[in-house]
């Protein structure tokens, strides 16, 4: 509690300038990883993070010690070369696009691996710090390069900011943006380079491995609650945000955790409860609603039943006849009917259940639906009218007022569907 | 220099078998468009070998390999979810699936630190320079030479024999699962057997090349042939020569510059690559005028 204090209240000027820092880069990284996500290229920063070892390995054996600008220098130069690699390779063979990037990752893996143990050798003492770049470690990051990385993530945040209107056009319709004459290719290089330079800060926080997770996961995660690009972008960097922090906290806490992996798994949690709980498109939301769409399809089917039935001629059916007519659906045909009783469309008459109304006014909707989806079938698709029931048992619940107006018109207002049956009107008795 | 070196056979056999391995299963990987499914369960088997070697206390243990194997099929498991459940686009779902598991893996090693004697350098990038003196002794007490070439040798065994048995299958399936459906061929089982083999192998070897070198070896040598050719046979033929290949060059040129050798093994396959793709692109092809009339014709 102590510690969470001390961290929080930001009395240690080193620690407000490290979460300051923090910020700026998960905002930074969330905000181009969220644009690459949406243009369907979420692993390409993968390859990217993995292929700037090598560059950074370069930066470190030239400049002697552990300098930031050659370091970035370095990572910039072997991240554009994996870039250009990737792409070069995509229109010169044959080979798919996860295979290239599976290969471009490992190989500038191993060659960054190659000049680690090179390095290694030379015992240079300021060696310990490099290893920070695999896992990331946020508090131990210097002021002074802090000062670096900060100003980089604010020029990527505002040229991603000021270009918004480009880049969008990159990610959602770059034939249009070509069509009207912005420089999609430029457009793609200047791209290239801020998720290059975010990855480069990025991983002095969490690492090589991990980056792919700060750019990939806030986008996914946040994409989820919204469709608009702006509230899309606010909500990942918010994630990211979170994320860092915590994973900055835990491992001030505990000195010997690097931050990365707690900032992937604090990432991943709100991810996780984004794909659950998420309104709309989370996965709890949309089983729910598929619950309630069956069960109005199956609510729609019993009045359809009861309406056949007094179409015989009878005055309704009692409750195990109803049952009998869906079998395997006992449980749903007993909730329909108690819920089609309780909001008065059907009528107890001691055991015999009737259409009330409003209840035969919404059966005869839906029996008129499928009737005259049947004909439409025959009559515009030459379907035969043996064939035409199945379709029509599904577009019943889906026909909307707007199409069944169009579909009468269409038809000519019918009397009779291809079985010969009635199509009921709503002033139609029965 | 070039005398016969005991050290320097078994290294260079050791490295050949891994690659084997890997390069068979990284074919079908590849021929499915799962190569980045093959670097996520390397990185998400992590978890699991630490939980292994946890319970059983040493690196040795089947535990560890039970444990790589199940979080493998758990990262596929996963991925399928996030991608049909959740409606994730595959990419990403990969990014998010592997970066969270091997950060599982990551803080378990650092939580049980004082259990557990693995560093996260080690499991990054191995090395296989220790071979030699990392020897497998019997309880009599009667050594029996390098573990790690006995269990590569154990894993190309099964590898081979679940290629071999399963190739129809594996190719049918891999080329139109809808035609192997037909004909009665499990694909999910099939697909299931080839990521466990894929963790299986990653664990096997991952105390010789590391996590991240396994993809290379399980990716880079199968696209490298895929350049070359499209026949699945020669395919697999050209795969197992360059796994060979890179591992002797890897080793000498690893000794010359005094480095990793697992790391040289994959640049020089990278280098491989680079040519290979150089030498066969549209455009050399094209300049060199080497293109057959039909190939012209049809590009």
């Amino acid at each position: 509690m102590e510690d969470f204090l001390y961290f929080f209240s930001f009395q240690d000027s080193s620690i407000a300038f490290i979460v300051l820092g923090i910020t700026i880069l998960g905002i930074g990284s969330a905000y181009v990883g969220t644009f690459s996500f949406l243009d369907n290229k979420a692993l390409l920063g993968d390859a990217i993070s993995h292929s700037v070892l090598p560059g950074i390995c370069l930066g470190f054996l030239l400049a002697g010690e552990k300098n930031p600008l050659y370091i970035v220098g370095g990572a910039i130069i072997s991240g554009s070369a994996a870039t250009f690699l990737t792409s070069w390779l995509k229109s010169n063979t044959k080979l798919s696009e996860d295979s290239i990037i599976a290969t471009v990752l490992s190989t500038f893996f191993g060659f960054g691996i190659v000049l680690l143990t090179v390095i290694q050798k030379t015992g240079n003492p300021e060696m310990a710090g490099l290893n920070q770049f695999i896992f990331g470690n946020a508090i131990g990051i210097l002021e002074e390069d802090l000062w670096v990385y900060g100003g980089l993530s604010l020029i990527i945040i505002l040229s991603l900011s000021l270009l918004m209107k480009e880049f969008s056009l990159l990610v959602f319709n770059q034939e249009f943006g070509r069509a009207i004459g912005y420089p999609m290719d430029f457009i793609r290089l200047v791209f290239n380079i801020l998720m290059i330079l975010s990855v480069v800060i990025g991983i002095q926080a969490i690492g090589v491995v991990l980056m792919a997770a700060l750019l990939i996961t806030p986008g996914a995660a946040a994409r989820f609650w919204t469709d608009r690009l702006s509230t899309l972008l606010i909500l990942a960097g918010l994630f990211a945000v979170i994320s860092g922090i915590t994973g900055t906290y835990i491992s001030f806490v505990l000195p010997k955790m690097p931050t990365g992996p707690w900032v992937v798994v604090c990432l991943s949690f709100l991810a996780l409860i984004s794909f659950l709980f998420a309104p709309k498109k989370g996965i709890l939301f949309r089983y729910i609603s598929r619950r309630k769409y069956l069960r109005k399809t199956h609510r729609d089917h019993v009045l359809k039943s009861l309406f056949k039935a007094t179409e015989e001629g009878k005055k309704g059916l009692n409750k195990n006849e109803l049952l009998s007519l869906y079998p395997h659906h006992k449980k749903e045909t007993l909730g329909s009917i108690s819920y089609l009783l309780k909001h008065n469309q059907l009528n107890n008459i001691q055991g015999l259940i009737e259409l009330s109304e409003s209840g035969k006014t919404e059966a005869k909707r839906i029996v008129r639906l499928h009737r005259l989806w049947e004909s439409y079938l025959n009559e515009y698709m030459n379907i035969a009218p043996d064939h035409v029931h199945d379709s029509a048992e599904k577009l019943e619940h889906l026909i909307t007022p707007e199409l069944e107006e169009l579909l009468d018109n269409r038809l000519r207002y019918p009397k009779l569907d291809p079985h010969q049956e009635n199509i009921p009107r709503d002033h139609d008795d029965i | 220099m070039m005398t016969f070196d005991q050290n320097a056979f078994l290294i260079i056999s050791t490295a050949s078998m891994i690659a084997i391995s890997c390069g068979l299963l990284g074919v079908f990987m590849m021929l499915r468009k799962m190569s980045m499914t093959g670097d996520a369960i390397s990185h998400a088997v992590l978890p699991g070998i630490v939980i292994g070697y946890f319970i059983s206390g040493s690196q040795r243990g089947v535990e560890v390999i039970i444990g790589a194997g199940l979080l493998g099929i758990l990262a596929t498991l996963i991925i399928d979810f996030l991608r049909k459940k959740a409606k994730v686009q595959l990419d990403a779902s990969i990014g998010i699936t592997f970066t969270l598991l091997f950060a599982i893996g990551i803080i378990l090693i650092n939580l049980l630190a004082y259990k557990v004697d693995l560093d996260q350098e080690c499991v990054l990038y191995g090395e296989i320079a220790y071979l030699p003196i990392d020897l497998w002794i019997t309880n009599s007490g009667f050594s029996m030479g390098p573990r790690i070439t006995w269990l590569a040798l154990l894993n190309l065994l099964l590898v081979g024999s679940f290629i071999f048995l399963l190739f129809k299958e594996l190719k049918l399936t891999s080329f139109d699962e809808g035609f192997g459906m037909v004909m009665g061929i499990p694909a999910g089982a099939i697909n299931l057997a080839l990521m466990s083999m894929v963790s299986y192998t990653t664990v096997s070897s991952f105390d010789a090349v590391g996590a991240i070198l396994v993809v290379a070896l399980l990716v880079v040598p199968p696209a490298t042939a895929f350049l070359w050719t499209k026949d699945i046979k020669s395919l697999i033929k050209l795969t197992i020569g360059i796994g060979i290949g890179i591992s002797v060059l890897g080793y000498y040129l690893a000794f010359l510059a005094d480095s990793s050798i697992a790391g040289m093994m994959v640049t020089v396959g990278g280098a491989v690559f680079l040519i290979s793709a150089v030498l066969t692109s549209k455009k050399f092809k094209f300049r060199l005028g080497t293109q057959s009339n039909q190939e012209a014709f049809n590009s």
